[in-house]
C-alpha cells in the first residue's frame, strides 16, 4: 500500500473503559502500514491506551455522551496522535511516580499512566484550550527512534 | 468491551522442595481486574502465600491500573515476608514492568520451569 503523505485516520470513542482497545488496534494497523517495528507498535499501543483512559477518566469524567477523539496523522518520518477530550487538561505538571514510595504505601499504587506515555513515545505535549473547548494530548512516535533519541520531557502549551 | 480477567490457582513445588502457589491469569488486567487479582490473592490460605508465582502467559493487555493492582499485591506480600515472582510476560510488558520499577521488588522469568526452579 502506498501511503498518502500526511494521511489522517480518525476514531471517536465513547468514554467507557475498554474502548481504548479500538484506538490501540487502529493505531497498530496504521503504524504497521508505515513500517514501524513490532516493538515500537507495542510501545505505541500502550501509550495510546493510557492517553485514551486518561481522556475518558480525567477529561470526560466517564460521561459516555462525551467522545474521546483519536486523530492519527502520518508523515514520512513519524506518526502523530492527538487524543482529544472535553476537559480543560491539567493545570500543573503531573508528578513522576515513585515505586519506592508506592511499595511503602506512601503513594497510591495508581498514577503510572502519564509516566508510561512519556517513556514510550518520542514527544508528548498537552494542549489546553483546543478549538472544541476541550484539550488534547499530542504524541509523536518516530520511525527511526535511534536517530532521534529518547522521550522528550512533557510540556504544557496553549492551543488555538 | 474489556476482556474479563479469570484467575485460577495451582499448587506446585519449587526446586528446594518447598510448595509454590501459582496464580494463573487469563484475559486483560485493568481496573476491572481487582477481584481476579487481589481477591484471588487475598483468598489464599495463609499457608499458601509464602511463595507465589504469577502466570501472565495468557494475558495480552495490561494497563497502568492493572499494574497498580500488581503493585498493591506486592506491597501486601512484602508486609508479610511473602515472596512473589512472575513469568510469561511478553517482552513489551517485561520492559514496562522494568520502566515502572516493579522489577526491583520482584523477579520476572521467561517461563514457568525457570520460575519454579528459582524457589
Amino acid at each position: 500500500m502506498v501511503l498518502a503523505k500526511n494521511a489522517t485516520v480518525e476514531v471517536r470513542l465513547p468514554s467507557r473503559l475498554g474502548f481504548e482497545k479500538v484506538a490501540m488496534g487502529t493505531a497498530a494497523s496504521v503504524a504497521r502500514l508505515m513500517g514501524f517495528s513490532e516493538d515500537r507498535v507495542e510501545d505505541l499501543k500502550t501509550a495510546i491506551a493510557e492517553a485514551c483512559i486518561n481522556a475518558m477518566e480525567h477529561g470526560n469524567k466517564f460521561d459516555e455522551s462525551l467522545p474521546v477523539g483519536v486523530v492519527l496523522t502520518m508523515s514520512d518520518t513519524s506518526l502523530e496522535v492527538k487524543v482529544v477530550d472535553k476537559g480543560p487538561g491539567p493545570d500543573h505538571p503531573i508528578p513522576l511516580p515513585d515505586i519506592d514510595r508506592k511499595m511503602h504505601g506512601d503513594e497510591p499504587p495508581r498514577g503510572l499512566g502519564m509516566f508510561l506515555i512519556q517513556s514510550l513515545v518520542d514527544e508528548v505535549e498537552w494542549v489546553r484550550g483546543a478549538a472544541n473547548g476541550g484539550s488534547y494530548m499530542r504524541l509523536v512516535i518516530r520511525l527511526d527512534k535511534a536517530a532521534t533519541g529518547q522521550s522528550e520531557q512533557i510540556r504544557n502549551a496553549d492551543g488555538n | 468491551m474489556q476482556t474479563e480477567t479469570k484467575a485460577t490457582v495451582d499448587k506446585s513445588v519449587g526446586a528446594s522442595g518447598q510448595p509454590v502457589t501459582i496464580l494463573r491469569f487469563i484475559g486483560d488486567i485493568s481496573s476491572t481486574s481487582r477481584e481476579a487479582v487481589l481477591g484471588t490473592y487475598e483468598r489464599l490460605p495463609e499457608v499458601d502465600r509464602a511463595r507465589i508465582l504469577l502466570d501472565f502467559s495468557k494475558v495480552e493487555y495490561i494497563n497502568s491500573s492493572g499494574i497498580a493492582l500488581i503493585i498493591q499485591m506486592l506491597l501486601e506480600a512484602s508486609k508479610s515476608g511473602q515472596i512473589i515472582r512472575a513469568f510469561g510476560l511478553t517482552p513489551h510488558f517485561q520492559k514496562v514492568f522494568t520502566m515502572v520499577g516493579i522489577t526491583r521488588y520482584t523477579s520476572i522469568f521467561a517461563d514457568e520451569a525457570t520460575a519454579k526452579a528459582s524457589f
